[in-house]
């Protein structure tokens, strides 16, 4: 058997596939400045003096992180609105679970960079007089995030990859969008094929660009 | 009576059951230049560290200039010592210390990591903190180094540099937590070069030491650290030469075994 390959009704849905990847973008940038940001202060509330802020932050990290988003996503659009009088937009129950998530997950990466680094370090920090929050900031998470990079990039990856789940729930995305005109013109080989290299074309250059700043980084060494 | 730049009053420590040293009185003068010697264990790194709240003593209290460290205070009967990180803060900018490891801020330049405290603590203008982080390098002959990380310095140079971080804060005492000791040998003499320049300008510092030649010829005032206190005092002749107690004469012994 031989298949023909038919371009053409993916080309002539191109603004489809664009609103798409318009959709795939916005929910990814907003879930990776709220996951990656969150997740930093969830990591801090962690190691935090006050016991009441670490136990929230444990409970928080280890409930999010073993539940599926999918779930998360299905669970905040359906079911959230059931017990609360509020409205969920597909785009706020993806960000909801997406978020979420990622920052359970970041939150132990930061946590690991930051035990990372040498009590030597805050010591001598502090023995010129800085204070602790100072210390944090200007000496230990510098170091700390460089070295977590890599597993961030990770995380970034994972994220741009999980919006894909947002289509659930009906949110406008590229893979929302490759199903329609797959249903309506029977051509799941080509749609899935070129959504797969859309998310790889969007990808790899992000990729590298973490390569650079890691690179950028270690002028130090 | 002059007032002791610091004092020392009845300073306990303890690691879970095990004392490191308790009831230790010592009254420091300016420009004094006390050269703390013992075996290892014996507390000298934790009496140091407990002078700038590295580590919290058990009890006793720390007093700079007359002024006790901590705010005493009534709890269910019992008074406790209570210390704020401010005042903490700013003790530690009079008191600098030197470590073992350096401890250099590894993504920062030498320059950055000696105009750090100038930015962050004493809030110096940029272009300020960097000339003034500049003379503090070329102090202990580093001007050529400003631009280099410290994965790129020697570890001599590397000490150099954290002792020009410390100075850099215009301490009134000055730490060291055996500068010397994670040092090749052929680096020793340029790092004690630079802490024997800073004590014949007359500044007051503690060093704690393995170089019991070094602290020989740069102390005003030498202490044996034994059997959890100040076992014997004096000056280095006395100590060093003459030991009076049986561990300090054990101690200096061992380590004229092998001078030749």
């Amino acid at each position: 058997m031989t298949y023909r390959w038919d371009f053409t009704p993916l080309l002539d849905n191109w603004q489809a596939l664009a609103m798409g990847a318009v959709g795939t973008l916005r929910l990814f940038a907003v879930c990776l400045v709220l996951g990656l940001g969150f997740g930093l202060v969830v990591a801090l509330a962690r190691r935090s003096r006050w016991r009441v802020a670490r136990w929230v932050s444990i409970g928080f990290i280890e409930f999010f992180r073993n539940t599926p988003v999918l779930v998360q996503i299905l669970w905040f659009y359906f079911a959230l609105p059931m017990l609360v009088p509020v409205e969920i937009t597909p785009f706020t129950a993806a960000i909801l679970g997406i978020s979420l998530n990622s920052a359970a997950y970041s939150a132990e990466i930061y946590r690991a960079g930051i035990q990372s680094i040498e009590p030597g370090q805050w010591e001598a920090a502090r023995a010129i007089g800085m204070s602790g929050l100072q210390t944090l900031r200007r000496i230990v998470l510098p170091q700390a995030l460089r070295r977590v990079l890599p597993a961030l990039t990770n995380r970034g990856i994972e994220i741009f990859k999980m919006t894909t789940l947002a289509s659930v729930v009906a949110y406008i995305e590229l893979l929302h969008q490759g199903r329609l005109i797959a249903s309506l013109n029977f051509n799941p080989l080509e749609v899935y094929s070129v959504i797969g290299a859309l998310f790889f074309l969007f990808l790899y250059p992000l990729v590298r660009a973490t390569y650079a700043l890691e690179r950028r980084l270690a002028r130090s060494d | 009576m002059d007032t002791p730049l610091l004092r020392l009053a009845g300073l306990d420590k303890r690691f879970g059951d095990r004392a490191v040293f308790s009831g230790v009185d010592l009254d420091v003068k300016r420009g004094d230049r006390i050269a703390i010697i013992g075996a290892s264990g014996s507390g000298k790194s934790t009496l140091l560290r407990c002078i700038n709240f590295l580590e919290r003593p058990d009890a006793g209290r720390v007093i700079l200039n007359g002024e006790p460290v901590g705010t005493e205070r009534q709890r269910a009967g019992v008074s406790e010592i209570r210390y704020d990180e401010g005042s903490l803060n700013r003790l530690r900018q009079r008191v600098g210390m030197v470590f073992q490891q350096f401890n250099l801020f590894p993504h920062m330049t030498a320059l950055g990591n000696v105009m750090e405290g100038l930015l962050t603590v004493k809030h110096m203008a940029r272009a300020q903190a960097g000339e003034r982080a500049q003379a503090e390098l070329a102090r202990v002959g580093l001007a050529d180094k400003a631009e280099a990380y410290p994965a790129h310095l020697s570890g001599g140079q590397k000490q150099r540099v954290a002792i020009a971080r410390a100075l850099a804060m215009e301490p009134e005492i000055l730490l060291f937590d055996e500068p010397t000791s994670a040092l090749d040998p052929a680096l020793v003499g340029e790092v004690l070069d630079a802490i024997q320049a800073l004590a014949s300008e007359g500044r007051t510092m503690l060093l704690v030491t393995h170089e019991i030649g070094f602290a020989y010829h740069m102390a005003t005032r030498v202490l044996f650290l034994a059997e959890g206190g100040i076992y014997e005092q004096g000056t280095p002749d006395e100590v060093l030469k003459a030991p009076r107690r049986p561990l300090t004469q054990a101690f200096i012994a061992g380590h004229r075994r092998f001078s030749f």
